[in-house]
């Protein structure tokens, strides 16, 4: 990875763009207010799966792009967030808003350990053991001494929560709030996180891992604790994503799940907070709109077949690594730079 | 005892081609140093070509040669074409696009061929060896074209200047280039084997497991864990790795914790092996200078 440290995380105070985008997201839902539309509930729950994606992309984000440990498998990270939230819903009766703190705690703590082997591998030893952990999850799901809790393949049926009465919103909108709400705070959490010594600490084992040793970091540690963190908010993310969709099953934690959050980082731009962002609703777009894609590559270049989305995410992703190998926010930046004339900082 | 053996016997038919899909696996390594994680959706999208022409009427080995040469063209296409700009690109820049690549041969199988299971027929015979139902003729060829593709690279590497050029660039590159050889289309070269032998794994899993596009998961998890076992730079530790793993997963399937949570076995065999003897039981200690 080009050693570069994002001005973005070591700038003072929240920029004016980034108060603006929370603020547009916060006040999304007040259009479906104003015009009653009935499809304004799907666009609310593209809403939520959105913002979910953005917080299982932070996490990987924080994994990959600043502490520069690759991952493949952090959809077992979001498959364990959103069983803890569904069992503790569906078995002990928890509300859903706890189970979050819960999910977050599990998968940090499954994360740190994973992180100790992990601390031995590096490049593509630690892509290829990840690359197995992502693989082997579904199946382990399924297993049948688990299954009275899991539900085995047909996986868990949870209830939507319903809001509060006092609100005039509809469980959508208000679970779509329910989300930025927690995006918001584990964007400023990481934010302030990269910004102290324990950040810059994280950036310098990417940059220089003997460097950084040399220095006086406890690299085995600080790697461990990423790995850790790492995994409980993309653990939040899967928490979140059992609570909207009310229903989870093995074969939707599949490697192509962390494949996707993978597509999302890269696309919005690696070592990147706003790329999280760029990269959930992307990910979601893609997804949702791959019908119509399909269809119009099919007229257009008059193809006999249908396109799937991880055609085109793989295609994507190859010229993205050509062209633009810091994503769209990266490609903003260099615009941004050349416009007001000043050079990016490198160190 | 009887099942025993029996398991044994399967435990060998299978691990044949993990070895088959380490041998892949390592080939790639070995020239370039890189964990190609597209080898089973390579080796599965060859295998879709050899079902195709099969079904527009050639016959089997025909068919079966057609597809290693195409799958070994394709190798060197996708390594002088899609890779060649990220030869000294960071570790991450590689492993997206490898995902890139499996991501795009799983959809692209899918697309075409549709996500149906197919059948996909062998040319061994459906009979016993000895009689007794302990090892089929099928059981026996799979093994047998592993081992045969085994010394036909064994001769290849020790025996022919092309197979010395490839070991020379993959040990020293900066020494190769200055004795002559073509560093770079060594690796392409390394690449269109891979592709080759993955073609070749393919066709023999995909009578067993049937064809569709998902039908090398699995099995790539399984190459890994051979390659690793044996000591991911050594082709015959690979092989010795595949067989190995494919005995151990048979076994420890039908005695100890079932069919059902064999992938998770498998993550346990990478994740100990890297862990307690990273260079494999075969491989050299590689030490790193800083």
């Amino acid at each position: 990875m080009a050693a570069q440290t994002n001005s973005w995380a070591t700038r003072g105070g929240p920029g004016i763009g980034t108060l603006l985008f929370w603020l547009a997201a916060a006040l999304l839902p007040v259009i479906g207010l104003i015009h009653p539309n009935t499809s304004f509930d799907y666009y609310m729950f593209l809403g939520q799966a959105m913002l979910i994606n953005a917080i299982a992309i932070l996490g990987l984000n924080l994994l990959i792009g600043f502490n520069g440990q690759i991952s493949l498998g952090h959809s077992a990270f979001f498959a364990l967030g959103a069983y803890a939230s569904a069992i503790l819903m569906n078995f002990a009766g928890w509300p859903y808003w706890t189970t979050i703190p819960i999910a977050a705690v599990v998968c940090f703590g499954a994360g740190f350990l994973f992180g100790f082997p992990a601390l031995k591998l590096e490049g593509h030893y630690l892509a290829l053991a990840t690359f197995t952990l992502a693989i082997a999850v579904p199946q382990l799901l399924k297993y049948k001494l688990i299954a009275p809790w899991t539900g085995g393949v047909g996986g868990l049926i949870l209830d939507k929560p319903d809001p509060p009465e006092s609100l005039p919103l509809s469980a959508d909108q208000y679970l779509y709030y329910f989300c930025l709400i927690v995006a918001m705070l584990c964007f400023w959490l990481v934010r302030n996180l990269l910004r102290g010594r324990n950040g810059r600490a994280m950036m310098a084992i990417r940059d220089h891992g003997l460097a950084a040793a040399a220095m006086g970091i406890d690299t085995a540690r600080y790697k461990t604790l990423t790995f850790g963190i790492s995994a409980g908010i993309t653990g939040i993310a899967g928490a979140l994503s059992a609570i909207t969709v009310a229903f989870v099953a093995p074969d939707s934690f599949t490697l192509q799940l962390s494949v996707s959050f993978l597509v999302g980082l890269v696309v919005g731009g690696i070592a990147s907070l706003p790329g999280c962002l760029i990269g959930g609703v992307f990910v979601v777009l893609i997804q949702n709109s791959s019908q119509s894609i399909s269809d119009w590559m099919k007229v257009t270049f008059s193809l006999r077949y249908d396109v799937p989305a991880w055609a085109i995410y793989g295609v994507l992703l190859i010229l993205l690594m050509y062209f633009m190998p810091r994503g769209i926010m990266g490609g903003i930046e260099e615009i941004w730079g050349r416009m007001t004339g000043k050079k990016e900082e490198r160190t | 005892m009887e099942f025993f053996i029996q398991q044994v016997v399967a435990g060998l038919t299978s691990g044949a081609i993990y070895a088959c899909v380490a041998l892949g696996l390592v080939m790639i390594y070995v020239s370039t140093d890189h964990i190609n994680f597209a080898q089973g959706e390579m080796a599965m999208f060859a295998t879709y070509l050899a079902w195709a022409m099969i079904d527009a009427g050639l016959p089997y080995w025909v068919a079966f040669a057609l597809t290693i040469l195409i799958a070994f063209a394709g190798g060197l296409f996708i390594q002088r074409v899609i890779l060649k700009p990220f030869e000294t690109a960071p570790v991450l820049s590689l492993v997206v696009c490898f995902i890139a690549l499996l991501s795009f041969f799983n959809a692209l199988a899918g697309m075409i061929w549709s996500y149906t299971i197919k059948q996909f027929p062998t040319p061994f015979p459906a009979k016993d060896l000895f009689g007794g139902g302990l090892v089929s003729i099928q059981q026996m060829g799979v093994v047998a074209v592993t081992l045969m593709m085994l010394g036909i690279l064994t001769i290849f590497f020790r025996y022919t200047t092309l197979g010395l050029a490839m070991r020379a660039a993959a040990q020293n590159p900066a020494s190769a280039r200055l004795m002559g050889v073509r560093v770079s289309w060594m690796l392409a070269l390394g690449w269109g084997l891979a592709a080759a032998i993955g073609a070749v794994a393919g066709m023999l899993v995909a009578p067993i497991v049937f064809l569709d596009p998902n039908m090398m998961t699995g099995i790539l998890v399984y190459g890994f864990a051979g390659a690793l076992v044996g000591g991911i730079g050594n082709p015959m530790g690979a092989v010795a790795g595949g067989f190995i793993v494919g005995v151990l997963e048979n076994l420890v399937g039908s005695y100890l914790i079932g069919n059902e949570l064999k992938l998770t076995f498998a993550l346990m065999i990478v994740i100990g092996v890297l862990l307690l003897k990273p260079a494999g039981l075969f491989g050299r200690v590689i030490v790193k200078r800083v």
